[in-house]
């Protein structure tokens, strides 16, 4: 055993840190009031920095690491709140396409890796709790292609993204993981509409409708009917992330909570002096390094392919649901006034990690998973 | 010992809803469901206000004679009961709930006259002056002064979370009018004008990315000293005074029944791939935890009611309806995020603007629950933290 960053993963973490340092982005959160054009700037450093050749194999231009490599990137991106959409296009979005055929990936990787191409998944549906089978959106097989109707919802990089991976019901009923297909949508395609929205965490997704939207077979990724287990996987690399940006995310909001209780001073003394605050703390930061472990160990795990991944995977998205909302709301009330502010980041932390809760199943959706599971 | 509801209470909660039919308008209802906090859109909640205060009903908990209705305590919960069932927006609390009982039990009979009836048909519109940005929790070491000059008191200082100072043309505050001795025993309570010569007002944005509260800013500012309640240096005692109102004349259980049982239609509506939310059994449980608790509540809140009835003093009993009613609050706002799964995850506060027709994207019952829930995390700071209402148990209750 052996947590120890290796030299290759220890130069992107500080490469990470430096852009963060450089580029954190409290005050674009704080101005963001309105839906913002992609900041192409930034996302053409990632690129020259060859962020979004992280997960790639090196047949493609990528550097052939995988989701230890990921973690290490986001969680310095999440200590700064970077809001450039990585999860959606590299890791979901790359997850994918590595998986489509090579026609598909001449098409869409070398694009990709050089910041002209974005990417969204746009798995969840209004009124429909969120797990790969309950999708229930229908796309109907005629002759060589498939046809979409329905509405997606909460589609994160929904509004900027290029390329869409749409999941669809090709058989079955919601519940079954036979029946569903992937397919590659051109966001252009007729038929498809999209309302873009922001999302608390001051990002950006859509509601995406589909009418009648065709889609050759050429354009889908995997075999027909058998789009679960690949959904699965990307979708569980995707959580990897999410989770280790929000580790990032929720270690900023520990560290700036104690600092600020040891500067606040309330009856002649720092608030950090009484102990009902130490001991929330205390407690804050006994949930955050359980997080930290729970992170370390799906994404080992899955690296490793381990049997039970998985659980893993579920059990991590579920302890960053419940320690994110302690850790958010202790910050918030031990804050005081101030916490309730747009001025402070604290405020824009707790909203990142509130969001990244409802993303993707929260912490019961996840907790179930697991129970039906055993 | 029962719970028989007499007759006589039936008809007045007929009497109550049918008022409440007749004169609610669309526009203060539409105001009434996008509240998102413990203060509502402040053009629909002062229409509201008039309305109310036409029919005579706008300060049910004021003695008669200053304009209040007479009623028990039982028709008062009645009909605080039914303004929540029917999504009314709640008044705003500064001048009916606060400066309002103040006055009635401090003030001089001048300044009853003077401002009682301007705050019932909402003519004055009140916010409150205590926070300063180095006394939050301990108020009382605030340090807005206010020296003497003339007949005036001459007030340096700023004061923060001044919720609706920007709407507000009258502020109640404590300010410093003796820098020696105990602090609580140099601070007075003042009236004042928010267009007075030196006042500067700046809004400070929330979470929800709505300016509610603001800092207020004195620069030499010229107060009456006849504008002052209560003795010079005895403004301690009126704000305690005050404080027991803020904290113990609110009651939270019927309107968190009225969340609880949105929050199961909403339920229905969410499909697992195992059927409807509401039959899942990890959101059963939780659902049914909170329902105890929120029963329990109502059942403590009747219980200080009765106290009341009885002429009892309610005493640290408003700090444990304080502490339950603003926590259950704030789960039942998290069971409703958590009751929406990504849906509550999207942003359009535009949306939440009372006549803004905004289209809302998504399902519409979804539209307050993010705000509401980031915005509720405010109830346990306000108003004297819950750290501060546990302080108060833990010495005044327990003897610690
Ligand atoms: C099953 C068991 C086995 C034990 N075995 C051994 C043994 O083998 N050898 C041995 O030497 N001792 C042993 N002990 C004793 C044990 O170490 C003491 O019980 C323990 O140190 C607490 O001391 P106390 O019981 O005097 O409680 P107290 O110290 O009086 O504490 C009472 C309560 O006050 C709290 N408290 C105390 N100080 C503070 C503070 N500063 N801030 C906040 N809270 C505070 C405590 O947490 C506790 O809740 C054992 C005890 C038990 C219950
Ligand atoms: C939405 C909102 C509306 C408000 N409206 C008004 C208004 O209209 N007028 C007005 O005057 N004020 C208003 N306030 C201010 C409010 O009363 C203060 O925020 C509150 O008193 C807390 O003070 P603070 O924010 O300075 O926090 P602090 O006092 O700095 O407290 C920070 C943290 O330390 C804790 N703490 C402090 N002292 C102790 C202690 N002794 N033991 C344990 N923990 C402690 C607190 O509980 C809190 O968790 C409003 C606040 C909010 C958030």
């Amino acid at each position: 055993m052996n947590f120890q960053l290796s030299e290759e993963q220890q130069m992107l973490a500080d490469s990470a840190k430096r852009f963060v340092r450089d580029n954190s982005d409290v005050e674009t959160h704080r101005r963001n009031k309105k839906l913002m054009p992609l900041d192409a700037a930034t996302w053409q450093q990632f690129a020259d920095l060859g962020w979004l050749a992280v997960p790639f194999e090196e047949e493609h231009g990528g550097l052939g690491m995988g989701p230890l490599e990921t973690m290490v990137l986001l969680e310095a991106l999440g200590e700064g709140l970077i809001m450039a959409p990585y999860i959606a296009t590299v890791v979901l979005g790359g997850g994918f396409l590595r998986q489509a055929s090579a026609a598909q990936q001449a098409e869409t990787i070398p694009a990709l890796l050089e910041g002209k191409l974005q990417v969204a998944f746009a798995a969840e549906e209004y009124e429909r709790v969120f797990t790969l089978e309950n999708t229930a959106m229908v796309a109907d097989l005629k002759g060589n292609e498939a046809i979409l109707n329905g509405t997606k919802s909460c589609v994160m990089n929904g509004d900027q993204a290029d390329l869409l991976v749409v999941l669809a019901r090709t058989a079955g009923k919601p519940g079954d993981q036979d029946g569903l297909s992937l397919f590659l949508v051109d966001v252009n395609a007729p038929g498809v509409e999209r309302v873009p929205h922001r999302t608390v965490d001051g990002r950006q997704g859509a509601e995406i409708r589909f009418n009648q939207v065709k889609v050759a077979e050429a354009a889908r990724i995997g075999a027909l009917h058998g789009g679960y287990a690949i959904a699965r996987q990307v979708l569980h690399e995707g959580l990897l992330a999410l989770s280790a940006e929000s580790v990032g995310s929720l270690s900023v909001l520990l560290n700036e909570t104690v600092e600020y209780s040891k500067t606040r001073k309330q009856f002649g003394m720092p608030i950090g002096k009484f102990q009902v605050l130490q001991f929330r703390m205390a407690d804050m930061f006994i949930a955050m390094e359980q997080t930290r472990s729970l992170l370390l160990a799906a994404t080992l795990k899955t690296v490793e392919g381990h049997d039970d991944a998985a659980m893993a995977v579920h059990a991590m998205k579920a302890q960053l649901g419940r320690a994110g909302r302690n850790i958010a709301q202790e910050a918030i009330q031990i804050h005081g006034g101030m916490g309730m502010t747009d001025e402070l980041g604290v405020g824009h932390y707790v909203k990142r990690v509130t969001g990244v809760d409802g993303l993707f199943g929260n912490a019961d959706v996840h907790l179930m998973a697991i129970a039906r599971s055993a | 010992m029962d719970l028989r509801v007499p007759e006589q209470e039936k008809a007045f909660r007929d009497e109550v809803r049918t008022f409440l039919e007749e004169s609610l308008t669309p526009e203060i209802r539409e105001a009434g469901r996008l509240v998102t906090s413990v203060f509502a859109p402040v053009k629909e909640a002062m229409a509201w206000q008039r309305i109310l205060n036409d029919k005579g009903w706008a300060a049910p908990h004021w003695p008669k004679e200053f304009g209040g209705t007479g009623w028990s305590v039982s028709q008062r919960a009645i009909f605080a009961e039914e303004l929540v069932r029917a999504e009314t927006p709640p008044l705003v609390p500064m001048g009916l709930h606060m400066c309002g009982p103040c006055l009635i039990g401090c003030g001089t009979e001048e300044q009853q006259q003077e401002y009682l009836p301007k705050i019932l048909n909402g003519e004055h519109f009140w916010c409150q002056g205590y926070s300063e940005p180095g006394s939050g929790s301990d108020l009382a070491s605030l340090k807005t002064f206010a020296d003497k000059d003339g007949d005036d008191y001459i007030l340096n200082g700023t004061k923060i979370w001044t919720t609706y100072a920007h709407y507000a043309n009258k502020m109640f505050a404590l300010v410093r009018t003796n820098r020696d001795g105990k602090p609580q025993q140099g601070i007075t309570f003042l009236l004042l004008d928010m267009d007075l010569p030196g006042i500067t007002i700046e809004p400070i944005v929330g979470l929800d990315e709505v300016p509610e509260q603001c800092q207020v800013f004195f620069d030499n500012v010229r107060v009456p000293q006849k504008n002052r309640v209560g003795a010079e240096n005895d403004g301690w005692t009126v704000a305690k005074y005050l404080l027991t109102f803020e904290r113990g004349g609110q009651e939270y259980a019927p309107g968190l029944n009225v969340m609880l049982e949105k929050i199961r239609l909403m339920a229905e509506k969410q499909q697992t791939a195992f059927g409807p939310l509401n039959k899942d059994p990890v959101w059963k449980h939780k659902f049914a935890a909170l329902e105890a608790d929120v029963l329990a509540l109502e059942f403590t809140e009747m219980r200080i009611k009765s106290a009341l009835s009885a002429g009892k003093d309610p005493g640290a009993l408003s700090s444990m309806t304080k502490i339950l009613g603003t926590e259950l609050l704030q789960k039942v706002t998290e069971l409703r995020i958590e009751t929406l799964g990504s849906q509550s995850v999207i942003w359009q506060p535009q949306a939440l603007v009372p006549g803004e027709e905004q289209p809302v994207i998504g399902p519409e019952y979804a539209l307050t629950a993010m705000p509401h829930y980031l915005n509720s995390r405010a109830c346990s700071i306000y108003g004297g933290s819950n750290e501060v209402q546990r302080g108060i148990i833990a010495k005044a209750v327990l003897g610690l």
